[in-house]
């Protein structure tokens, strides 16, 4: 399979200021992260609140600058383009944002939300409602609701207005942050199942940015795992979710709620010991070592290398060979409850 | 009773080019002190809609009828003043699109304060000491730092939690929380399911919870409400609702949750709800229910004792019973 997407050393640091715009440093918010999307491939992204997964797909857009990096688009970098030539790539990549009320215009129908940008991409408007229609329909939105304006939604409905949207410029990649978490399930179900037929049927490649493991593990081919701005492991799906290697992957798959009905698992809810660190001033070597139970003073060397340990899975960890016995069996000891 | 909140036969319409069109067709239900209440249900059954009512807070032209008592005390007939009152402090709200409730312009630590000094006689410095705990007790990283930044400066997920530090503000007596977990990875949602748990504890808050998720529903309810097209079709304790699904919708509902290990495509349910200007005048689930009958497209049915704790709205129980 071809690549599409090729990020190179991507990172962005926000200034932070104190009282009287004092400079108090710097949230580094993504720091140098590399991936590679496939052609029809879907990469889904996890991490904990606040690792940098949105920051990380703004930067892919432009809707802010990197601070260093490279992002290619089929070989051409994103990130020195220009004008028409910027504008053009743009059109095929697309974004669904985390929060669907601040991309829809509350002052046009829902039609012409999805049909806007069509216009302005030279389409025709009999065209373009035509095929926004199309799309409203296959995220389950009834034709009725086409001159219906925003106000007016529920919170789904909203939300699949955004996904359509996304996809009426039929685009190469689109980048989904948290697109269907707030889709009751089977709605959520309907909108999978369009993004995997448009794969199939469109070449749509995915970027998906989700908090439910489960989700990403039945989308994604590939599973990126962030902690506080930097990629701790990265391989195919298969091998995340069953041979995880990085301490805090482990812990993230472990904290998944079981489904009994009639028991709490709150109490006992694993939780990753510790307060995730501020992104002010992160720990240097490896960012997750001060809630790490295996951490070692090499931990904080800043030259931690990257380690492949099967092929096309990376791990950001030393110590991944480990006893693989205590670090994958999910040890009460990795995790320690609230 | 210990009941705090009780909603009989709420009605909501809105005006539309349609003329006016009821998202609440009937709703009953209470919440005892100290209790969680969850409703789930299809995208568009309304559910924000109840919630919203119960708040005052419909766009103009809203028609509501019917009857919500708030410790003994009816919000129907109050007027706006004197809602403000209740809102925010003794009812407090977290919307679901709550990534917009802040406004841009301020410090997020800035507008919770100003939300406790609305309601309550405290100095900005006790306000702000308030700010900080509810920071940390949300799991906000850093709260003393957090505090000064905007709005757009937070993830998603650290803004919903500073949402909800600001609904808890105030110590409300019942919390109307709509999908207030969505954006949130597990361990900070169990962080804060836990939060809730401790305060209802702690003060007896009552917790209207919407979600979608059926974990937290299992995590959280004591009466699970299940809606469908603007009624509640299933209605009871948590665990014999949640064990026991009885509503065709419920059950479908239950079957289309993706798995652990899955693959294939997701079991979805076919077909589409009715519009809530063209409601059909059987049971509003007929047409996609794999048991329906004639009798279901004739009229709609009510919500029936199953057990002593356990309500279903659906004529073919019997039958689903008899083939189970
Ligand atoms: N414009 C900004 N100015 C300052 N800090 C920012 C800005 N945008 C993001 N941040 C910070 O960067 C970090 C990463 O934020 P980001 O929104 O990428 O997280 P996320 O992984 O998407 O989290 P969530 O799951 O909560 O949405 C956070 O600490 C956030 O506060
Ligand atoms: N102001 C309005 N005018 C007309 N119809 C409206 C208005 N507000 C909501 N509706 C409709 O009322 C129905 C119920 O909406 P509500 O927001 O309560 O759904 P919900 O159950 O919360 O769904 P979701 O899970 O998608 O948030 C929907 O069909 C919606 O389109
Ligand atoms: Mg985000
Ligand atoms: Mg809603």
């Amino acid at each position: 399979m071809n690549t599409i997407l090729e990020v190179k050393g991507v990172s962005k640091s926000f200034p932070v200021k104190g009282s009287f715009g004092k400079s108090k440093g710097a949230v580094s918010a993504v720091s140098d992260v590399s991936f590679s999307l496939k052609e029809r491939g879907t990469l889904g992204i996890v991490g904990e609140s606040g690792c940098g997964k949105s920051t990380l797909a703004r930067l892919l857009l432009r809707l802010i600058e990197p601070d260093e990096g490279e992002v290619l688009y089929r070989d051409q970098d994103i990130l020195t383009l220009k004008g028409r030539k910027l504008n053009q790539i743009k059109r095929k990549i697309q974004m669904v944002f985390q929060n669907p009320y601040s991309s829809i215009n509350p002052k046009m129908t829902i039609e012409n939300n999805v049909a806007f940008s069509l216009w302005t991409n030279g389409v025709s408007k009999k065209e373009a409602r035509k095929k926004a229609n199309d799309y409203l329909e296959a995220v389950g939105l009834p034709r009725s609701y086409a001159h219906r304006y925003p106000q007016s939604l529920s919170g789904g409905q909203r939300q699949r207005v955004a996904i359509a949207r996304a996809l009426v410029l039929e685009p190469e990649i689109i980048i989904a942050d948290e697109a269907v978490s707030a889709l009751d399930k089977s709605i959520q179900g309907q909108v999978l199942n369009l993004f995997q037929d448009l794969k199939k049927d469109f070449n749509l490649s995915l970027l998906f940015i989700s908090h439910d493991l489960n989700v990403v593990e039945y989308m994604s081919d590939e599973v990126m795992v962030m902690y506080l701005g930097k990629v701790v492991e990265k391989g195919s799906a298969q091998h995340i979710y069953s041979n995880a290697r990085h301490p805090y992957t482990k812990a993230l798959l472990n904290s998944e709620p079981s489904m009994k009905v009639g028991v709490s698992n709150l109490d006992k809810h694993q939780l990753i010991k510790g307060e995730l660190p501020s992104p002010l001033n992160p720990p240097s070597g490896c960012r997750f070592r001060t809630r790490c139970p295996h951490a070692t003073a090499q931990c904080g060397n800043a030259q931690l290398p990257t380690i492949e340990v099967n092929t096309g899975h990376h791990v950001a960890c030393h110590l991944w060979d480990m006893g693989t016995g205590s670090l994958s069996q999910n040890k009460q000891s990795d995790v320690l409850p609230i | 009773m210990s009941e705090v909140l009780q909603i009989k036969d709420l009605v909501t319409k809105f005006s539309t080019k349609k003329g006016m069109v009821p998202a609440v067709r009937g709703v009953n239900l209470s919440v005892e002190r100290g209790k969680t209440l969850v409703i789930i249900g299809e995208s568009g059954s309304g559910k924000s809609v109840t919630l919203r009512s119960i708040l005052g807070l419909s766009p103009q032209g809203t028609e509501i009828t019917g009857s919500i008592k708030f410790q003994g005390d009816e919000l129907l007939v109050k007027n706006e003043k004197q809602i403000q009152k209740i809102r925010g402090n003794k009812i407090a709200m977290v919307f679901q699109n709550s990534l917009s409730a802040f406004d841009p312009l301020y410090r997020v630590g800035k507008q919770v304060e100003e939300t406790i000094k609305a309601h309550r006689k405290i100095s900005r410095k006790e306000a702000k000491s308030i700010v900080i705990d509810l920071f940390r007790e949300v799991g906000i990283p850093s709260p003393e730092e957090r505090r000064r930044v905007y709005p757009h400066e937070m993830s998603g997920g650290m803004r919903q939690r500073a949402v909800i530090a600001m609904a808890l503000a105030c110590n409300p007596d019942i919390l109307l929380a709509d999908e207030p977990t969505t954006a949130l990875d597990v361990t900070i949602q169990a962080q804060i399911l836990n939060l809730f748990k401790k305060i209802q504890k702690e003060h007896g808050m009552s917790i209207i919870l919407v979600t979608h998720d059926i974990g937290v529903a299992i995590e959280m309810a004591d009466q699970i409400a299940v809606m469908y097209a603007g009624k509640i079709v299933e209605y009871g304790e948590a665990r014999q609702v949640l064990s026991e699904p009885s509503h065709p919708y419920t059950q479908a509902l239950m079957a289309s949750t993706p798995q652990k290990e899955m693959s294939g495509k997701i079991v979805t349910i076919p077909g589409q709800p009715p519009l809530i200007t063209n409601m059909p005048e059987g049971c509003a689930f007929s047409d996609r229910c794999p048991y329906a009958e004639s009798a279901c497209t004739k009229a709609s049915p009510e919500l029936d004792l199953l057990t002593e704790q356990h309500r279903v709205a659906c004529f073919m129980q019997d039958k689903m019973s008899k083939e189970a």
